[in-house]
């Protein structure tokens, strides 16, 4: 459960991820979000989910959260074979040049997020993008949902079982039933 | 006779009396003489100094452009363009800087350090730093190899790169130097003009210089753009020189893989990218009636460029084989010139018993150096093992030694490996803890612990399925804290694998024809030719090899003009079709629609550029000579070129793909070249951006986000092929051309992403760009994005060459 990059070499520096211990504390945080919304790499649709893959949670997360998705990669056609329309799609770097940018109009227009989680994207790449966000995103948090440590995020579980990060998972969208954010 | 004026001018100057002279300084450069006192017949003439700054022989009638031999600054306004539609997005890899004592200073969330510095500034330096290095590598390398050239060859030897077919012989340097070489000699003066370059680029990264981000970026461009020429140097010095194939679209197939090695004859094996030491080896062979006797396989670049010198010579792969190779103990003698060679190469060669010969002087390793020992003794002491190894800096005495060596060692030898046997894998595979230090230090994050945990069972099946994916860096072995040697594993896993590896590339052509060009210029220009699509780079792939070759297969069939260099280039080879043909093989050599063209090494990427390059000069007829920013102009609103740089990994790559950028040539990396820390990325949804000068009327265009991007990396091999299509659009497209790239894009983007794009209204000017065979549905889309017509523009991003002026 230690908070340590999960690629051993990857330090990022004095200022690291706070580690979700409580994954009630993550559907807290979504729940205060003005305008969050989730970013979904490729390895959602390799990364095995309870019989499933990590993109069936992922839909039945975003239906019961109303957070909008992003599929970046080529990641919109597992969800259009599951017949959910992602908010938008684009290259994982064009979604975080966005986010960095306050006067973006957002992926639904309604203005730049406050909030955005990440999930299902590769470990350097995610390590990177929110390493951006961090230093030029101040009007931004973030979240990582994968379960490896991302130290640029402001929140990421540690580097924890398969099994664990189910159960958080399940507990985080256990949080959501009954319809959107209250 | 002597040849230039300068020449001339010497003889002149030597005729006269050195008692009437103070002083003479005669360089390649310029002229300074310093006359103390001199009696003429039309009187005395005291104290006079003349000083010519350069000597021009001019025999070139192109009028020189704006921009010789370009300062630090030259070319600014061109790259602030350019950074003004694709703007830096950073991504740090670190939240310090520890470059000087002040620090460590903490720029978490853009603060500044004690020199002032913000991380945009500190990112960007870093960037600079990488590309000087890369650019400095290079051009060290043409250095070298253009003295040892002209002390074999003479400073006359004419610049022959294609005889007829190539009259523009140096496109890159005629373009930023505004000089047309046309013998060896000429290149010097064009690689001090680099050399110069490179020095104050460096200086600009010292603390407390530049503070600008942007200036920074700017001088990143200014590195890749003198990287090109270095680069360009290098290989034209070494294509007239040595005989390789001039613009040869038919230049020979010759063997790549492992299993092209004939492993019982004595082998010599060739790391590097320095082709000099191979051809001492070369002709040291066929000198004394070797040749056939020995096997001659290279790895990296070296294996490039001697295949180029010697068909018979086999490349054993890219930069990833580099420990799989030296540890199956085949190579009998190691022979490491310069750049991308693996630091414990010696170490490695040393466990399989195979002495090392360390052939240049940028890379010493620690060994004796031996250059002026004779050959005989040499050979003798590594033979008998009494030094491992011998730094040699004469290019003909390593080839002695080595081809000696190699005949006396191989016996002795007896291929003596480094690779443990099945039964010892499977035996200390039982050692493995399952600690995952192995997966956690692999830049694949590949899953070993499972295949450790299968092996420990007895079953090698999971390690082989790691072997294609492996980028051979050997840092699970670091990690393992039972010393595991877990790549040999995996090596020894994939075995069978590796030892069919049997496959066939196109020996590296060099330039592009003239006449090629003129036959492609105007399809590529108007976009009925959808693209050229460059396949370049380091093979630090996310997924292996494959997906490159895969890519190339996919471009060339939908005949777009597809080009490799490099390591990429192997990597291509190495995937045969359903008829057992390489790429290289089933598609033609000819720059053409639907052809797989290896231009050669890293520095043959000069030639890249260069026919881009030559479509604006060739073709259109632009001026070329010191004209960077027209051509780059020129290039950017109608090249549809666009380099994947896939496994990019080195500083090298940073800094072509720089030399790129300013060129106006997109530049996309597989998702480990977002370590570069720096995207240049347009925004597709800021209209804003997207408007250029029509330069017949002076009135402003949007003409959409064509190119989109400047410098990306791509998350999958799919989201690559997409983003391929798509930054080939060029505003100049005619609406045939159009039609026929966004038939491309569409239908990639359905295949692959199973949806039409979303932006398609961006990239449609008047109804005829649309696709007929989509016309309703894209009409549709049309319609519901609200899109209004636009005119197609002569495009241009220069005030300058709007040639009538709003009124």
């Amino acid at each position: 459960m230690a908070a340590e990059p999960w690629q051993t070499a990857e330090i990022p520096g004095p200022k690291k991820a706070l580690v979700i211990t409580k994954p009630e504390v993550v559907a807290a945080m979504i729940k205060r979000a003005k305008h969050p919304v989730l970013v979904v790499g490729y390895r959602a649709a390799e990364i095995e989910f309870e019989g499933g893959k990590l993109v069936d949670f992922i839909i039945e997360f975003s239906g019961k959260s109303g957070i909008p998705v992003v599929a970046t990669a080529h990641m919109v056609s597992e969800f259009s074979k599951r017949g959910f329309k992602p908010a938008s799609f684009m290259p994982a770097v064009d979604i975080g040049n966005r986010l960095v940018d306050p006067s973006w109009s957002g992926v639904d227009g309604k203005g730049q997020h406050d909030l955005a989680l990440f999930v299902g994207l590769p470990y350097y790449m995610e390590w990177t993008i929110l390493s951006g966000l961090k230093h030029f995103a101040q009007h931004l948090k973030t979240i990582t949902l994968d379960n490896v440590y991302q130290p640029h995020a402001n929140w990421s579980f540690p580097n924890i079982s398969h099994e664990d990060w189910v159960k958080s998972l399940k507990v985080i969208i256990e949080k959501f039933e009954g319809g959107e954010k209250e | 006779m002597p040849r230039t004026f300068l020449e001339k001018f010497k003889m002149l100057v030597d005729d006269i009396k050195p008692s009437t002279l103070g002083c003479v300084t005669l360089s390649k450069k310029g002229l300074h003489i310093k006359i103390g006192e001199m009696k003429t017949d039309v009187g005395l003439v005291k104290n006079l100094e003349l000083s010519i700054g350069k000597i021009v022989e001019e025999a070139w009638a192109e009028p020189m452009g704006p921009t010789p031999f370009p300062s630090l600054t030259a070319l600014r306004e061109w790259d602030l363009k350019l950074l003004q539609r694709y703007k830096p997005f950073y991504l740090p890899f670190c939240d310090v800087c520890c470059l000087c004592t002040f620090g460590k200073c903490d720029l978490t969330g853009n603060k500044r350090g004690a020199c002032g510095i913000n991380m945009s500034a500190q990112q960007s330096r870093i960037v600079l730093l990488a590309c000087c290095i890369g650019a400095a590598t290079h051009i060290g390398h043409a250095r070298h190899l253009l003295e040892h050239l002209i002390e074999k060859f003479g400073r006359r030897m004419p610049l022959d790169v294609g005889g007829l077919n190539v009259q523009v012989e140096a496109p890159i340097t005629r373009l930023v130097c505004g000089v047309k070489p046309e013998t060896l000699g000429d290149l010097e003066e064009i690689l001090d003009y680099v050399e110069t370059q490179v020095t104050h680029l460096l200086s600009v990264v010292h603390t407390g210089q530049e503070g600008s981000n942007l200036d920074f970026e700017s001088k990143v461009f200014q590195t890749g753009m003198i990287d090109h020429v270095g680069m360009e140097v290098a290989d034209i010095a070494q294509i007239a020189a040595y005989g390789f194939p001039k613009a040869d679209p038919d230049a020979p197939l010759v063997d790549l893989g492992y299993g092209t090695v004939n492993v019982e004859k004595p082998v010599i094996l060739c790391i590097g990218h320095n082709v000099v030491p191979s051809v001492g080896i070369i002709d040291f062979m066929k000198e004394n009636g070797l040749d056939g006797e020995i096997e001659v396989c290279g790895l990296c670049c070296t294996a490039h460029d001697f295949t180029r010198y010697y068909k018979r010579g086999k490349i054993i792969g890219p930069i990833s084989w580099q420990l799989r190779f030296i540890r199956s103990g085949v190579p009998d003698v190691v022979i490491l010139d310069e750049q991308c060679i693996r630091t414990d190469s010696f170490y490695e060669a040393q466990r399989i018993k195979a002495p090392v010969i360390v052939a240049s002087e940028k890379n010493c390793m620690g060994l004796p150096n031996r250059t002026n020992d004779p050959a005989d003794a040499i050979v003798e002491d590594l033979v008998s093992g009494k030094t491992p190894g011998a730094l040699i800096l004469d290019p003909e005495k390593v080839g002695e030694v080595a081809v000696k060596t190699a005949l006396k060692v191989a016996p002795l030898r007896k291929k003596f490996k480094a690779i443990p046997e099945v039964e010892e894998v499977l035996q200390r595979a039982k050692d493995c803890r399952q600690c995952g230090d192995c997966r956690r230090a692999c830049p694949q994050d590949l899953h070993i612990p499972e295949a450790m945990k299968a092996a420990m069972q007895g079953s090698l099946a999971k390690l082989a399925d790691l072997y294609d994916l492996c980028v051979g860096c050997g840092r699970c072995e670091q990690a393992c804290p039972v010393s595991l040697p877990v790549h040999s594993f995996i090596v020894k896993a994939g075995e069978k694998k590796l030892k069919e590896e049997t496959y066939k590339v196109r020996a590296g052509r060099g330039p592009i024809q003239d006449t090629e060009i003129r036959n492609v210029g105007s399809p590529i220009v108007l976009g009925e030719i959808p693209g050229v699509v460059a396949f370049v780079g380091c093979a630090n792939y996310p997924n292996g090899g494959i997906e490159v070759a895969e890519m190339c297969r996919e471009f060339a069939n939908r005949r777009y003009i597809v080009v490799t260099s490099g390591c990429a280039a192997m990597t291509a080879g190495m995937y045969k079709n359903e008829e057992g043909k390489t790429p290289y093989e089933e598609f033609t050599g000819e720059f053409t629609a639907g052809c797989m063209v290896n231009v050669g090494s890293c520095v043959s990427n000069a030639h890249i550029a260069g026919a881009a390059i030559k479509i604006a000069s060739i073709f259109a007829k632009r001026n070329l000579r010191a004209n960077y920013e027209e051509i780059a102009d020129y290039i950017l609103n109608r090249v549809g070129a666009v380099g994947v740089a896939w496994g990019a990994y080195s500083q090298k790559a940073a800094s072509i793909a720089s030399g790129f950028w300013r060129l106006g040539v997109p530049v996309i990396v597989g998702p480990h070249g977002i370590k570069y820390r720096r995207m240049l990325l347009g925004r597709a949804d800021r209209e804003e951006d997207w408007y250029v000068y029509d330069a017949r009327t002076g009135e402003k265009v949007y003409v959409g986000p064509a190119p989109e991007h400047l410098f990306y990396a791509s998350e999958t091999k799919e989201e690559a092929m997409v983003m391929i299509a798509k930054l080939c659009m060029r505003p100049n497209d005619t609406t045939k051309g159009r039609a026929i790239k966004l038939t491309h894009y569409i239908d990639l983007h359905k295949r692959l992403y199973g949806t039409m794009p979303e932006d398609i209204h961006r990239f449609v000017r008047t109804i005829a760009d649309v696709p007929v065979t989509m016309k309703d549905e894209i009409i549709k889309i049309l319609e519901e994005k609200g899109w209004k017509e636009t005119v197609i523009p002569d495009p241009t991003l220069l005030p300058r060459l709007i040639r009538k002026k709003k009124e």
